[in-house]
């Protein structure tokens, strides 16, 4: 059974719209990577999949057992975040809050749920550092561990590496690839980086004039006939 | 300075002395709390624009004539604090003017409206302790007192009860929302205890100086402070510190009591920004 089904999705701002009637699922377990040209609506799907924004017309489900509130979330960066005092520890554990419910403060259980994320994503000795003096890929680890906190099932990642040097985005696909594998976490990732579409996940998406849905196989091979027709041409990016 | 002992002691056997420095330290310390919350929401602005507000209510209950003012400032700032909110959040730009325009309104209007109908003999200096609030706090009836310290506590109750939500808000709002919290009952809750601090803040310092009042214990805090929690604590303390100064060096030396507080918050402030220099140049 698949764990989210998104059917004849029509999604846009008020009367515009920006994607119209898409249909796609997302199996549990399952790594979905979403390409596309900047402004095809990548963020805003995630966006309306979230609620954070209303659907003009589709429907999308989620299945498995997954409540809306049990999905993890990694937004692209706002400038807000910049100079706000907080330290790593509040932050990863802030992503616990879904589990509160109506208890104002975190319980025993939730603050080992955060020291285990820490240290899997290998930020331990950060954890009393402030989070606005770290390097970027520091603090894309940082906002990854606290949505983890905040799922067990599935986790939305939006262009996690747009800020990051070669390096450090290599080792956050590692470490996305490693939850997805070891955790059974299902990650539905945007990106505008090739290597994920075509090394890491199972499943590609791509929005914008020549829309794709299908694994990566086919996905590589439809890459491949497309250069073919058009040699020099342009590679999607 | 034995002088100066002998000359407090001597004030505070006065219940209203006793009472304003209660009230005073109550609301220095809603205010910091408060300050934390809209400085890192960038509401500051709106604060502001509420304490014009309160000014415009507080003419329209010095019009109709009402002993405890609360009974119509506290309805109306609440009321525009919750519609300034819900503007903000559409659309950033028009709500900065929104909030601009209904401040100057509510000042002219107020103005306006306290002239025309004022009986007191000395208009001037009657909007000048609203503005200002020179002696507003020493001359606070019982049930102001009670009212004054209930609220204060409740809003207290308020921010530590919601700690981690409204840090989680604060933070990061599209996560919050996302992971099923609701986001905009907690910015109605913050809407709400803006207009409640404000109301009760004029008391204190006067309409045109609450603003200095939430926001600066809180920016001197983040000029040494790196946590949340830090911020928070440290904010509270240099905000009840500079108000129990500011009360006792205006008792002593008869100068006004709000602009004497911000002063000191001021200093503070100055006090902190040059150790954080220090610091990062070592
Ligand atoms: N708040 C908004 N109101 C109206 N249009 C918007 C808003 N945010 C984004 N858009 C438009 O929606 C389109 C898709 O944006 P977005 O989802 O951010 O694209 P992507 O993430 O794929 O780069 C863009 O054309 C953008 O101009
Ligand atoms: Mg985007």
């Amino acid at each position: 059974m698949s764990q989210l089904s998104c059917k004849n999705l029509n999604i846009g701002y008020g009367s515009k719209t920006i994607i119209d009637n898409l249909s796609f699922e997302v199996e549990s377990g399952e790594y979905l990577c979403i390409i596309g040209h900047n402004g095809t609506g990548k963020s805003t799907l995630m966006r309306t999949i979230l609620r954070l924004q209303p659907l003009n017309s589709g429907s999308i489900t989620l299945d498995d057992g997954v409540k809306l509130n049990e999905v993890g979330y990694l937004p692209q960066q706002t400038p807000a975040q910049a100079d706000f005092p907080a330290s790593v520890w509040e932050i990863v554990l802030s992503g616990c809050l879904n589990r509160c419910g109506v208890r104002p403060f975190y319980n025993a259980n939730e603050k080992k749920r955060a020291n285990h994320y820490i240290d899997m994503l290998e930020i331990t000795p950060l954890s009393k550092r402030c989070y606005r003096e770290l390097s970027g890929g520091q603090q894309q680890r940082v906002l990854l561990a606290r949505a983890l906190c905040a799922t067990h099932k599935m986790l939305l990642l939006d262009e996690p590496t747009a800020s990051l040097d070669p390096d450090a985005t290599q080792e956050l696909y590692r470490l996305i690839k490693d939850i997805n594998q070891k955790e059974g976490i299902t990650v539905i990732m945007i990106s505008h980086d090739l290597t994920v579409a075509t090394q890491y996940c199972d499943k590609v998406l791509k929005l914008g004039d020549s829309p794709f849905y299908g694994t990566r196989t086919e996905y590589i091979q439809s890459m491949q006939i497309e250069h073919n027709d058009n040699q020099g041409g342009e590679v999607n990016g | 300075m034995v002088e100066i002992m002998h000359k407090l002691s001597l004030y505070f056997q006065f219940p209203f002395v006793q009472y304003a420095m209660i009230v005073g330290v109550l609301i220095a310390l809603c205010a910091s709390l408060l300050g934390v919350i809209l400085v890192l929401k960038r509401f500051s602005f709106i604060g502001d624009g509420l304490s014009h507000v309160a000014f415009g209510a507080m003419a329209i209950a010095t019009v109709v004539g009402l002993t405890t003012d609360m009974l119509i400032t506290m309805p109306i700032t609440v009321l525009c604090a919750v519609l300034l909110l819900r503007k903000g959040k559409r659309s950033k730009i028009s709500g900065d003017a929104t909030v601009a325009m209904v401040s100057v309104a509510s000042m002219a209007i107020g103005y306006l409206l306290v002239n025309i109908f004022s009986t007191s003999g000395n208009l001037s200096g009657d909007v000048c302790s609203t503005l200002f609030g020179s002696t507003s706090i020493l001359t606070l009836t019982n049930t102001e007192v009670w009212v004054c310290i209930v609220l204060s506590a409740l809003m207290i109750a308020v921010f530590i009860i919601f700690y981690n939500k409204i840090f989680a808000v604060t933070f990061d709002e599209n996560f919050a929302r996302a992971t099923g919290t609701p986001a905009s009952l907690y910015n109605l809750i913050i809407a709400v205890v803006v207009a409640v601090v404000v109301v009760l803040a004029m008391n204190l310092v006067g309409s045109l100086l609450i603003s200095a009042l939430i926001i600066f214990p809180t920016l001197s805090a983040m000029r040494l402070f790196k946590s949340f929690k830090s911020v928070v604590i440290c904010s509270a303390i240099v905000s009840v510190l500079c108000a129990v100064i500011g009360m006792l060096v205006s008792i002593v030396a008869g100068t006004p009591v709000g602009s004497t507080i911000v002063v000191a918050n001021i200093a503070v402030f100055g006090v902190f920004w040059l150790i954080d220099i220090i610091r990062g140049s070592r």
